[in-house]
């Protein structure tokens, strides 16, 4: 029997829209989380925490009242886009942005305030507005370390196994991620299928694992 | 002209002392000095005047515009506050060419208007030919320039100068003096450098004021302070006195001398009004004013027969190191004549022993 490559192609277009959001708004957070000072900041940080420390089926379980065909944003996303979102491959994007954005908004965080604080000094002295301090000096000093955080996003959101099957369930050739079907086919006794997909998902998180630690550890030199 | 009346206070941490600012003072054009030890506020100073820090009371006023008022809630973001400020390690941008950083500073400017001030910018300090560079593909000399022409693209109204010849070897050093000289000529605006090192003020400032502990404990010009240091504190801080405890033996107004017991010695010294015979005191001279002469048997009167104990002959002084910590400075050819010797006479003029109080 011919392997199906789809669940593999699904992850991969699943993580690089996963990856895209998760740095849309984590950039932001980290942002906030590296510079400014307010009061439910802990809370914030608490926050975008807790989905590394939950349960997957716990995070399902919120997505699925929050984006659930009964909910207001269900309701939202089914009159724009004319179908509910909840178990199409779209739902497995938002469970992959659930699944790697606090990874990604924590080394953001630490790569935007390992930046010294000289040249962000130096470039508000010189008359920058905050936005354009952050975005032609933070930024590009963290940029590597950003990246590499993007990748350790990528690799994250390929192997989301529980809010996926929560909130887009295992519709074979629809929502069916790499990772849920490799339980699929252990499940099913389909032990080359397995393994084939196995070697595929190791060697793609190997690769970016492998990038990720050359991006980090060097520095541009002053 | 720049006002500045700052208060901040630092409760003790875990591994910090307990630290409380409290200076007032003001800066016309030319380069006012801040120095003192690492610790004693002056680098808070200059990061309250940029913005950077936020006092907790007080008043800075920068041309007449209020920067930061405490009572009245102002407080200035460092952009609206036009402070030129150079840092210790120049903080150009490494991801930028020496062009771009210095277009970064002009940033306000139209295109056009920009491209011909940076151009004469980079022109003025030299720095055409490396325009198109990284900063880690420029000399120390010329990373220094660069960030002196940034901070002058912006416009601003005062210079702030954070120990800008910090960890520079002595030829950079000069020139780093000769440049923010010409910067005083060329772009008259009042000038904040902050220093823990004497030499380095003596050669720029106009005025100086001396921290410690976060107050300001003398203000006057360099050399007046060198002249005449407030206090033993003062002195020390400065590093360049030696510092003799005395006994007062006798005091003549009338023939405007004393007689001073320093250790086993007995030298002579000016009418010191105000004390009486008998007061302990402490004495100040610098190295330079230490006489020094090769001796056979006692020493004369008036002079000291000390050890030598560590003599360093540079390229146009010799420095010494005499027992009981005295230092002395002599032109090197005067050295030589005397360096055969095994003994020394050490003499202090009357006229070079100062005063200070405790």
């Amino acid at each position: 029997m011919p392997i199906d490559w789809f669940p593999l192609w699904l992850s991969l277009r699943v993580a690089v829209l996963a990856t895209a959001s998760a740095a849309l708004l984590g950039i932001p957070v980290a942002y906030l989380l590296a510079n400014r000072e307010f009061k439910a900041k802990e809370i914030l940080d608490a926050a975008v925490t807790l989905p590394l420390v939950l349960p997957p089926t716990v995070l399902g379980y919120y997505l699925l009242i929050v984006l659930g065909r009964e909910s207001g944003l269900g309701r939202v996303y089914e009159g724009i886009f004319g179908t509910p979102l909840v178990f199409t491959w779209q739902a497995a994007v938002v469970a992959a942005v659930l699944h790697s954005a606090p990874l990604l908004v924590k080394s953001t965080r630490a790569a935007l305030e390992s930046v010294d604080h000289a040249y962000e000094r130096a470039a508000r002295t010189l008359g920058a507005p905050e936005w354009k301090v952050f975005w032609r000096v933070t930024l590009p000093l963290a940029r590597r370390q950003v990246l590499a955080a993007a990748a350790l996003a990528f690799a994250r959101s390929l192997g989301d196994f529980g809010v996926t099957i929560m909130v887009a369930g295992n519709i074979p050739g629809r929502t069916q991620t790499i990772a849920v079907a490799i339980y699929d086919a252990v499940e099913g006794g389909s032990g080359d299928t397995a393994r084939w997909l196995v070697l595929a998902v190791s060697v793609v998180a190997l690769a970016l694992l492998t990038l990720a630690n050359r991006l980090t550890p060097r520095r541009l030199p002053g | 002209m720049m006002e500045a009346r700052l208060r901040k206070t630092f409760p003790a941490g875990a591994e910090s002392r307990a630290f409380a600012l409290d200076a007032q003072f003001e800066a016309e054009a030319g380069v006012t000095v801040l120095f003192g030890p690492s610790g004693s506020g002056k680098t808070l100073t200059l990061n309250c005047i940029a913005g950077f820090e936020r006092p907790d009371e007080g008043r800075i006023l920068l041309n007449d515009v209020i920067l930061f008022d405490g009572a009245a809630k102002v407080f200035l973001a460092p952009q609206a506050r036009h402070c030129g400020y150079v840092f210790q390690n120049y903080a150009l941008f490494p991801h930028m060419t020496l062009r771009e950083n210095l277009e970064f500073g002009a940033g306000s400017m139209k295109n056009l208007e920009r491209h011909k001030r940076v151009s004469e910018m980079l022109e003025r300090f030299q720095l055409l030919e490396v325009g198109g560079r990284r900063p880690h593909e420029l000399s120390g000399g010329q990373k220094q320039r660069g960030s002196i022409a940034r901070a002058l693209l912006a416009r601003p109204r005062i210079l702030l100068l954070d120990e800008p010849a910090q960890g520079l070897d002595a030829v950079l050093r000069q020139e780093l003096y000769a440049i923010l000289r010409e910067v005083q000529r060329d772009f008259p605006m009042p000038a904040l450098l902050v220093t823990h090192d004497l030499e380095e003020a003596l050669e720029l400032g106009d005025q100086m004021h001396v921290f410690r502990e976060g107050r300001i404990v003398q203000s006057g010009m360099p050399q007046a302070v060198l002249d005449a240091p407030a206090s033993v504190d003062i002195a020390r801080q400065m590093g360049v006195f030696n510092l003799l405890a005395a006994e007062i033996l006798s005091l003549d107004p009338g023939r405007n001398i004393s007689r001073l017991r320093v250790g086993e010695w007995e030298i002579n010294g000016v009418y010191y009004p105000g004390h009486l015979k008998g007061d302990r005191v402490t004495l100040c001279v610098v190295p330079g004013q230490v006489r020094v002469a090769a001796r056979e048997g006692y020493p004369p009167a008036n002079t000291m027969g000390l050890e030598l104990q560590h003599a360093v002959a540079g390229p146009d002084r010799a420095r010494l190191l005499f027992q009981g910590g005295l230092r002395a400075e002599l032109p090197r050819t005067d050295w030589e004549h005397i360096a055969h010797a095994q003994q020394f006479a050490v003499e202090i003029p009357a006229a070079a022993l100062r005063l200070v109080k405790g």
